[in-house]
């Protein structure tokens, strides 16, 4: 293997300094004084701080409750992920496809990408709304079916649906990218030898997106961990009964509602730590699937 | 030339310099939003225009949670306000750090003079140190009580509004029976069903009187007279008197009361306002929250906010501020709140103008002056002075969530209620680990 090397040259580094100051303020710095927050009880109005080591951890990691919004975090990623990459592959796919007018449908589909997650939730609001909402048709037929302050797995249906629509149009412009960069001369050649499309999809195109169905997981899951915010906030609060208390809405409820800086910031700690893991498991195991060339 | 150049620069300096030596400017952050916003920013414009020494600079914050949050971000970066509008539930990290100017210490100091006597002692209290100075100014305050609508309680054959909780069973009942299939439009609300209705009925909430002897305060409302009651509610919803209306659950509490859907509801006297607003096609009226019989009733508590002047800040922003404090505690700027809000007097003098004035016979106030009725029942006690809690809004959202899983039916309200107690008491202990040897002022 070839290597390249470098001399030091105080250009490059002056070159670099700019990026390296702006990474540092914006992501070391705070996650430092999050680590150091984490092992400290902290005043939120300053006035001093008390080291309590690993207290906050084990406080966090003993309470049942913050397991089930663990879990249910887990849920949430598992199931915005696969829904938001298999509706952004079947779109991208008809894309593909050239049917009629999918100019204009490939513009309208970039879209939800730039709505803020606030405004996603809020507009499922009016979607999901049990008394005024869509779902509320659902109520006039069977009275009380669809009660999203009863039903801890409507709401977290509710979220999940939110989150994938927000994130099918990131996967979507990325598949369909990929999609067009298989040489026709594969796809014909397939045709030739009689793959009707559905066959050419399973065996040649699919296989030829692996890299790019890669990168996506480990974004979409990463994204779905640590994006989902808004959403919680505007469609269902966390509730009912913390159902939709997922990690990232806890540590903003328990941090910036409850002024409890240092269990949030152990709280960030461990999430922080979570999805390094998942993101090592996928290069791990799932990047031994794909085939680059 | 250069001389004139000189000139002019000087004459630019000297200008300028008078310039912003006309007004002095502080800062003023307020949690209120919408119209009560609107209120908020009307009554900075009515200061700015009644003086030329000082101009109250007024930023909206978008709720009273936010306000908080973003004053304590700002002040860790030393560019905080020096005017903050803060609800009690966020103020007790506030009181133990010590980073406030206690009002009355601020009044004394810039030598303005304020009756604090005048102030009702329900009020007073609350906002006040055990010596009894005033840590916060107190300016939009409320009390809750219960809305019905007049035209479903005659229908029912109820000439009078129930006070006490059998005399609403009743009611209920009285009112299903004629057809009436919503009784009780039910939210749960810390703030009514267990902090207020505790106040009524004189009933600790915690330990060390609420909290305000000491930081080692456990949480007490599992033993009290709060659990049958939050038993009952239960009992109303699954019997069809009550009915849940949230706003998870399709409809707000005052939106199914204002079209008629439920005939009562509980809320704080603030609402008083927004209902005439939003013109209900019925007859209705507001009554105290009520007591269950055989109990002594005592005096609720205010609710709302207060304004608290922070620490750090120089001089004459302190000055500024005093004014704009004393300015908002004069009749007639109480009384532009009292019209343009659903809020209460918070001084005896002023109540007692208006009273004579007749402004409680005129709609839209009749009957509004019963919030002080509630406030003013009896004097305070060691009970009802208030809650001094450290996570305050924690404790509150435990209960909340446990009551609601309770009400769907996840576990009983008594296993609710205890869970939602020793959580409650982690987050006590864990407040008075992070502020070791200190207490409230």
């Amino acid at each position: 293997m070839r290597r390249a090397y470098f001399k030091f040259s105080w250009i490059a580094a002056a070159l670099l300094a700019p990026q390296l100051l702006i990474i540092f303020v914006f992501f070391y710095w705070p996650s430092a004084q999050a680590l150091y927050w984490a092992f400290t009880l902290e005043q939120p109005w300053g006035g001093g701080n008390t080291w309590v080591g690993f207290d906050n951890f084990r406080k966090v990691l003993s309470d049942p409750y913050y397991w089930g919004s663990v879990r249910v975090s887990v849920i949430y990623a598992l199931a915005t992920t696969v829904l938001a990459m298999g509706m952004a592959l079947t779109l991208a796919i008809f894309v593909d496809r050239q049917l009629a007018g999918y100019k204009a449908y490939r513009v309208a589909i970039i879209w939800p990408y730039a709505v803020a997650a606030p405004a996603v939730g809020l507009a499922f609001q009016f979607v999901f709304n049990p008394g005024a909402g869509i779902f509320s048709y659902i109520n006039t037929i069977a009275p009380g079916w669809w009660d999203l302050s009863k039903y801890p797995w409507q709401a977290v249906t509710a979220i999940v649906v939110a989150g994938a629509w927000k994130q099918v149009a990131y996967s979507f412009v990325f598949f369909l990218a990929a999609l067009q960069s298989i040489p026709r001369s594969l796809t014909e050649a397939a045709a030739m030898d009689g793959a009707r499309p559905l066959r050419r999809m399973l065996d040649l195109q699919l296989p030829l997106l692996t890299p790019t169905f890669f990168f996506l997981l480990v974004i979409n899951i990463t994204d779905s961990f640590t994006d989902s915010f808004g959403i919680v906030d505007t469609l269902t609060g966390g509730g009912p009964f913390r159902a939709t208390d997922l990690m990232v809405y806890k540590i903003y409820s328990d941090g910036f509602r409850g002024f409890d800086y240092s269990g949030a910031a152990a709280q960030s700690i461990i999430l922080m730590l979570l999805v390094m893991a998942l993101t090592f498991v996928q290069f791990r195991y799932v990047e031994k699937r794909v085939h680059y060339t | 030339m250069t001389h004139k150049l000189a000139t002019a620069a000087l004459v630019l300096a000297a200008t300028a310099g008078s310039a912003s030596a006309e007004k002095i400017k502080f800062e003023y952050w307020y949690g209120l939003t919408g119209d009560l916003g609107a209120v908020v920013a009307e009554t900075c414009n009515r200061f700015n225009a009644s003086q030329d020494q000082f101009e109250a600079v007024c930023v909206g914050q978008d709720g009273y949670e936010k306000a908080v949050q973003n004053t304590i971000a700002a002040f860790r970066a030393s560019k905080h306000p020096t005017l903050l509008q803060s609800f009690d539930a966020g103020t007790a990290d506030l009181m133990l750090s010590g980073e406030f100017y206690p009002v009355t210490q601020l009044m004394a100091d810039t030598g303005v003079t304020v009756d604090w006597a005048d102030y009702f002692p329900g009020i007073a209290n609350y906002y006040s140190s055990k010596s009894g100075e005033f840590f916060s100014m107190p300016w939009n305050s409320s009390t809750p009580v219960y809305y019905f609508n007049k035209d479903h309680f005659a229908k029912a054959g109820i000439t009078e509004a129930p006070v006490t909780w059998e005399g609403m069973e009743e009611a209920f009942k009285a009112l299903k029976a004629s057809g009436q299939a919503c009784g009780l439009a039910y939210a749960p609300s810390s703030w009514i069903d267990l902090e207020q209705f505790s106040m009524a009925h004189n009933i600790p909430v915690a330990s060390n009187n609420n909290g305000y002897d000491g930081l080692d305060t456990e949480l007490l409302f599992n033993t009290t007279l709060h659990v049958k009651h939050m038993e009952n509610i239960q009992r109303w919803i699954n019997d069809g008197y009550a009915m849940l209306r949230t706003q998870a659950a399709g409809k707000t509490s005052r939106d199914s009361f204002v079209e008629g859907e439920c005939s009562v509801f509980f809320s704080s006297i603030a609402d008083h306002n927004t209902i005439h607003k939003l013109t209900p096609a019925f007859g209705w009226d507001v009554q105290i929250i009520p007591t269950y019989e055989g109990v002594e009733r005592t005096n609720t508590v205010v609710g709302g906010a207060s304004l608290w002047v922070l620490s750090g800040k120089t001089d004459d922003e302190y000055k500024a501020a005093a004014s704009y404090l004393a300015f908002l505690a004069t009749k007639p700027e109480q009384q532009f709140l009292l019209e343009n809000s659903g809020y209460i007097p918070v001084t005896k003098s002023t109540y007692e103008a208006l009273k004579a004035e007749g402004f409680y016979a005129k709609e839209p106030y009749i009957n509004r002056d019963i919030a002080m009725k509630s406030l003013t029942w009896t004097d305070p006690t060691e009970l009802t002075r208030g809650i001094r809690l450290g996570g305050m809004i924690q404790i509150r959202s435990e209960w909340t969530a446990e009551v609601e899983a309770a009400l769907a039916g996840q576990k009983s309200m008594k296993e609710a209620l205890d869970t939602a107690v020793s959580r409650g008491n982690e987050q006590l202990a864990r407040f008075a680990q992070t502020y070791a040897g200190k207490s409230f002022p």
